[in-house]
């Protein structure tokens, strides 16, 4: 072999070894960046089942767990964020009292997105109701149209914010089900902290997943079910 | 000798309400900054009351915008001469308060530097989208209309215009009283009565807010005003107060018969603190009382006194808005009906609201725009309404 070739071939290898070192973070970024490739599908409707009798009253581990997932500061200011809260009921009549997580219903109609003039306020097919925190203009019309109160306008400055879980000064944000925890087949920080598994999470459309299962047993209701926005979260109890 | 002398300095005055036009609007432009950079935590409003003071203003300017343009289509599309001598001038008013009321509007968005995005980004089944369209397009043929009527060689294409801005404004305040009509679970709203009575409330809004500037108008040319027609005008506003009175009754009444809309009504009726104080002392008493009153009464009902019953018009209008909006939010929802309910998310709980300078700086920089249009508009062009002899003789009879 001449040595023009042996340069030759030396420089090959070394031009492709050099593109793939190049290249190869780029691919893996990239990957990383877009996570799993197939779209979400109206097939599965994510839901969550509310065991109220086995919700303790004064346990407030649902509300750090989601404080601390998505980065809130947990404080209990008017203007301060809340995805998720604790709401004590006592019935008018019988006095009977009730405590119970209360966040995004998930409705399947919801009223913020018919509402939302842009847009950003929008339903996933898999039934998730989020805020796209790059259209949204901050009118909070969305804010008004919510019969839960479920939505947090965001009135400060942000820091320290999740990489998981985008944030932004001036635009509305809700309970997203933990959507970044539910993509890698994890389920949402509330249910997974709560001491008393009284927070069953699940895919509604699936008639043998566990939630499915457990709502044809047990009566559950939706929260005003007078509007017939038919809620992705069920309550039992109440 | 006072006429003189004013007449010797009116250009110093007219470049000195300029300047102090612009200096508000400088001052609003400001207090949006200040928001725009520290958020939302240096107004007063919160998670609970999420629309506050800049609404009030906003939607007083976009309701009165529509309802000054009565005066026009009472002109243009019945034919009456005393009105249509005022179209031009009712016109103008409309395009200033809609800038001034838009602007308010967009400026209290948590991201007004995306505005744009709303005319990119359009969902077809939001009516505050569907109102982008319903102010730009009643921008665009008002304009048409007042060109119609300024160019002579248009003057042919005035009543077709006239009716098509009348149309236009009828269903642009219907997309107003929608905005809260369609708020289902709100007890405060959710009621189809919303429409008509921002409607009629227009009316009587945009006819005093007419009142108003033309006496302004008058006073500053040495102008008399016609006893015959203030006589006709004040006519008008008393039957406007009296139906928009009407419908606000209604709305309450029909309110108060539903038990599950009960403590409600008794919050901004009775023990609401501010709201109920508001309510009746504001738009009862200052409202529609005195106003009426002022009209009525036999002796009265002179261009001062019309004047006065327009601003305390004004006043009232503003007091119902306040209590329409805000005690509307601060009232709870009803998540749970039949339960008591506490939470630290306010859950059972009035809402509380502190309205802060921000917030009011805002609020009157809008007006000052409306104010700077008017001013100007008034002065470059000619807006003054212009009564024939024979119109003004003819009196009440036309």
């Amino acid at each position: 072999m001449s040595d023009t070739n042996v340069q030759r071939r030396q420089f090959l290898k070394t031009s492709v070894g050099a593109a793939a070192v190049a290249i190869a973070p780029g691919m893996l970024l990239f990957d990383m960046a877009h996570g799993k490739t197939e779209a979400v599908s109206s097939k599965v409707r994510w839901g969550m089942l509310i065991d109220t009798a086995n919700c303790a009253d004064g346990c407030n581990d649902c509300v750090k767990a989601c404080n601390k997932e998505n980065g809130l500061s947990g404080g209990l200011s008017p203007t301060d964020s809340q995805w998720i809260r604790k709401v004590e009921l006592k019935d008018m009549r019988s006095g009977r009292e009730v405590s119970l997580p209360m966040m995004c219903q998930h409705c399947a109609e919801p009223p913020c997105v018919d509402v939302c003039p842009t847009g950003a306020s929008f339903k996933r097919a898999d039934g998730i109701v989020l805020v796209d925190k790059h259209t949204c203009i901050g009118c909070r019309y969305c804010m008004m149209a919510c019969p839960y109160k479920a939505r947090s306008f965001v009135h400060e400055p942000l820091h320290d914010q999740k990489p998981d879980v985008p944030r932004g000064k001036g635009t509305v944000e809700s309970c997203t089900m933990c959507v970044h925890r539910v993509d890698k087949g994890q389920q949402p920080a509330c249910a997974e902290a709560c001491p008393n598994k009284s927070i069953l999470f699940g895919n509604l459309n699936d008639p043998e997943s566990e939630i499915s299962r457990k709502i044809r047993t047990v009566a559950s209701t939706q929260v005003r079910a007078d509007l017939e926005l038919n809620t992705g979260i069920r309550y039992q109890g109440i | 000798m006072q006429r003189n002398s004013f007449d010797r300095n009116e250009q110093q005055y007219f470049y000195g309400m300029v300047a102090a036009g612009l200096l508000v609007v400088a001052m609003g432009l400001f207090a949006a900054h200040m928001m725009e950079e520290h958020g939302h935590i240096i107004t007063g409003m919160n998670n609970q009351i999420v629309w506050g003071m800049p609404h009030v203003f906003a939607i007083f300017m976009i309701v009165a915008a529509s309802g000054v343009l009565n005066v026009a289509s009472i002109g243009s599309v019945f034919g009456k001469s005393v009105y249509k001598a005022r179209a031009p001038l009712a016109s103008l008013l409309s395009i200033a308060l809609l800038a001034g009321g838009l602007t308010v509007l967009m400026l209290d968005l948590g991201r007004p530097d995306r505005v744009i995005v709303a005319a990119t980004h359009y969902n077809i089944t939001s009516v505050f989208a569907w109102n982008v369209l319903l102010y730009t397009g009643m921008f665009a043929t008002v304009v048409v209309y007042l060109w119609t009527m300024m160019e002579q060689r248009m003057n042919r294409w005035t009543k077709p215009a006239g009716f098509v801005v009348f149309a236009w404004r009828f269903i642009l305040t219907t997309g107003t009283g929608l905005i809260f009509a369609f708020l289902s679970a709100r007890q405060a709203y959710g009621s189809a009565l919303l429409p008509p009575m921002f409607i009629v409330i227009s009316f009587a809004w945009g006819l005093a807010v007419f009142h108003v500037v033309q006496s302004s108008i008058y006073a500053w040319n040495g102008k008399k005003h016609t006893p015959e027609i203030v006589s006709r005008m004040k006519n008008l506003l008393g039957i406007f107060i009296i139906g928009a009175l009407y419908l606000v009754a209604a709305y309450h009444l029909t309110n108060l018969y539903f038990a599950h809309q009960s403590a409600f009504e008794r919050f901004i009726l009775v023990d609401g603190g501010i709201y109920p104080q508001l309510f009746w002392w504001g738009y009862g008493l200052l409202g529609n009382l005195l106003p009426l009153l002022l009209i009525y009464t036999p002796g009265l009902g002179k261009p001062r006194n019309v004047l006065a019953a327009s601003l305390l018009v004004i006043l009232g209008g503003f007091a119902l808005l306040y209590v329409f909006i805000i005690g509307g939010q601060a009232f709870p929802l009803n998540i749970f009906p039949g339960y008591e309910v506490k939470s630290s998310f306010g859950d059972g709980q009035i809402g509380l609201y502190q309205p802060s300078l921000p917030e009011f700086l805002l609020g009157l920089g809008g007006l000052a725009i409306a104010f700077l249009i008017t001013t100007i508009g008034v002065r470059a062009l000619n807006f003054m309404p212009h009564d024939k002899p024979h119109v003004v003789a003819a009196g009440a009879t036309d």
